[in-house]
């Protein structure tokens, strides 16, 4: 184990993809300087600027030029910068990136790997905060993976790089300097494997990228005060890992669904249904969902903090959920 | 034509079978669809084939191409099989896709043809990455992206073409351009000279060409795919043609004046080329037997498209993804 962050795990797990299949190239706005948060610095130098293409501004193309890449043979990593911009290239992931194998009869794959960054930092305003995984979760033929930790950052993204499929990774930006331990040698996590990332019994807390951490400060206070918390990390959302959410639920009876974005039609309201759905026998409470407002999210931070589920939001919501119910 | 002396007429009456074959092809398709075997939507390109012939025949079968969703004359000009294709559009086990894509997804990776696109203007990026997919490992291949003179309007063109300049990418853009997007005459929604202008302004030469007049296209495409493979980049080629039929099948395309219809079925590049080859001798029996022949070709394998059985049901689930299940919550 070494210490690395969020961010060089990212990029290692690009740097030994690229290394072991000279089909893996990277392409974007801004690669050559090292991309805008730096995930790619001095991958031009080492791979050159065909395989760590700067491109230009021109996202549905992008997005598109991978998808007739990838029908050809080679492993594109798109870069998008923002989940937020992805949007100009809805047609080329949905209809075309997400369908192609399907609608043409198995006759070709599309392996490429999406990177959005998702989430909030602070006041970058409502048109580069959003996290928009449950609109990619809702579609048929694509991965979508929204890693926590530095460790996982290099083992999801190096899986999601020789997935077959179309994957969304989704990497929070407010983790990028988050450091952890990470496994020196080869590290692959498995796609659709959560992470129990802490043990309980009192309740289930499931959540996924940068709520991770969140949930896990709520549940250290919580433990303190004699409420033991398990926080599953979900890691993949398509697909899900079923099986560890409804066994740990079998076993608390309670599950809380945190998640960034906004709570109305969002990937929390999926599990918080199929829990409903297959395990009401087993429940103490009803499930819950905490997740953001259904508002735009704002600039100023007394605003913007509207938008945010807290570490209080999250132990209020456990305590509410293992209160002893009251009879009217 | 006036120099039909001197044509290549063994190679010309090939192309004029081709061009037969692409119209009762789709002949039979549209008499399928009357009678409610074809469903969903079908174009028909009848009127466009010199398009389909005249640059097909430029190509290698390793060379790659992309289609709009008038793309039956695309797909079987790149060599793929016709019974394949009808029982595509009849949704049969067998289809080039299986019976997944139907009329508009038409595509056979077999014969370079990379498929149809449903989506106005979709398949530029995409013919775009995979011309640079080809260049990143060094393929001579090159990759023809057809699509309509709609297509000129959205920023998917402006977006790909541009793509393919900076990178100097082996691509032939075709706009075949039939003067209509969909009811509408496109030239009333276009601002500018269209395609060929902004091809040029974006440093792409462009080429415009008679799109009825087969031998006008096949020359202009075989100069055009040889500087591509020369490695010269990008062309666009801009064929100015005319769909006899409506927009789909059922269309009845009120909306264009019967004398212009007429006037164009008369330029249709079928008659074109037969009489180009009857003036260059050669004998119009032969030229009569390629039409009955192309008939025949496609009632019979609309008949064996019919004959065909359905796909099993269970392959719905089948090609969605490997990770996960498709079938967890089907009920
Ligand atoms: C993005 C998009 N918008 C609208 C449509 C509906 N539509 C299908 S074909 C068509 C007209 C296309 O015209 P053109 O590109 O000139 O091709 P043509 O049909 O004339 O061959 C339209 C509007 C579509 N398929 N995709």
């Amino acid at each position: 184990m070494a210490r690395d962050t969020y961010l060089n795990a990212g990029r290692r797990a690009v740097i030994e993809e690229m290394q072991r299949d000279d089909a893996v190239w990277a392409l974007g706005e801004d690669l050559g300087r090292g991309g805008v948060f730096g995930q790619y610095k001095g991958l031009q130098d080492m791979f050159g600027p065909a395989r760590i293409a700067d491109t230009p501004i021109s996202e549905a193309c992008i997005m598109g030029a991978a998808v007739g890449a990838a029908m050809t043979g080679t492993r594109p990593i798109v870069e998008m910068r923002f989940s937020d911009f992805a949007l100009c290239a809805v047609d080329e992931l949905v209809n075309q990136a997400a369908k192609a194998r399907f609608m043409f009869g198995g006759q070709m794959r599309v392996p490429m790997v999406v990177r959005e960054p998702i989430g909030m930092w602070r006041s970058s305003a409502a048109q580069h905060s959003q996290s928009l995984e449950a609109w990619y979760a809702h579609i048929p033929g694509l991965v979508v993976v929204a890693p926590s930790t530095p460790a996982d950052n290099l083992g999801l993204l190096k899986s999601a790089i020789r997935c077959d499929d179309p994957v969304v990774y989704m990497e929070h930006k407010n983790l990028w300097a988050l450091e952890g331990d990470v496994p020196e040698g080869e590290h692959l996590v498995e796609l659709g494997r959560a992470e129990v990332a802490r043990e309980g019994d009192a309740i289930t807390i499931v959540t996924w990228s940068a709520m991770r951490h969140a949930c896990l400060r709520a549940a250290d206070v919580l433990a303190t005060k004699g409420t033991e918390v398990e926080v599953i990390d979900l890691r993949t959302l398509w697909p899900w890992d079923r099986d560890a959410v409804f066994a740990s639920v079998r076993r608390t009876g309670r599950l809380l669904v945190v998640h960034e974005a906004v709570s109305v039609g969002g990937f929390g309201a999926e599990i918080a249904a199929s829990v409903a759905e297959a395990l009401h026998h087993h429940l103490k409470a009803p499930v819950r969902r905490l997740g953001a407002p259904r508002i735009p999210i704002a600039y100023a931070p007394a605003l913007e903090d509207r938008a945010r589920v807290s570490d209080d939001a999250i132990i209020n919501a456990v305590q509410g959920l293992i209160a002893p119910r009251t009879v009217a | 034509m006036t120099q039909a002396a001197n044509i290549d007429t063994e190679r010309l009456t090939g192309l004029l079978q081709l061009m037969q074959r692409i119209r009762a092809f789709e002949q039979a398709a549209i008499a399928a669809q009357k009678e409610g075997l074809v469903l969903g939507a079908i174009h028909p390109s009848i009127g466009q084939e010199a398009v389909a012939a005249g640059i097909c025949t430029n190509l290698e079968q390793a060379d790659l191409m992309l289609s709009t969703h008038r793309g039956h004359g695309h797909t079987l000009a790149k060599g793929a099989d016709p019974l394949a294709m009808m029982r595509e559009l009849f949704g049969r086990a067998g289809g080039t896709c299986g019976g997944k894509g139907g009329s508009m997804h038409i595509a056979d990776f077999g014969v370079g043809m990379l498929g149809a696109n449903g989506v106005v203007g979709a398949n530029i990026p995409i013919a775009t990455g995979a011309a640079h997919g080809l260049k990143l490992q060094g393929s001579r291949q090159i990759v023809t992206c057809i699509f309509g003179d709609g297509a000129v309007n959205r920023g998917p063109f402006l977006e790909g073409l541009n793509w393919a300049r900076v990178f100097d990418l082996p691509v032939l853009f075709v706009c075949e351009d039939n003067g209509f997007s969909a009811t509408t005459r496109t030239a009333t929604m276009t601002g500018g000279a269209g395609a060929g202008a902004r091809a040029q302004s974006i440093g792409i030469p462009a080429i415009e060409v008679d799109g009825n007049d087969l031998m006008a296209v096949d020359t202009a495409a075989r100069a055009a795919i040889n500087d591509i493979r020369a490695g010269m980049g990008p062309t666009l080629l801009h064929a100015k043609t005319y769909r006899i039929t409506g927009h789909t099948a059922v269309d009845p395309a009120t909306y264009r004046p019967a004398e212009e219809v007429e006037a164009q079925q008369a330029n249709c590049p079928i008659a074109r080329l037969q009489s180009a080859l009857t003036l260059a001798g050669v004998e119009a029996a032969r030229l009569a037997a390629l039409h009955t022949e192309a008939l025949h070709e496609m009632t019979d394998i609309a008949a064996q498209a019919q004959a065909t059985d359905w796909p099993d049901p269970a392959l719905a689930y089948a090609d969605v993804q490997d990770v996960g299940n498709p079938a967890e919550r089907a009920f």
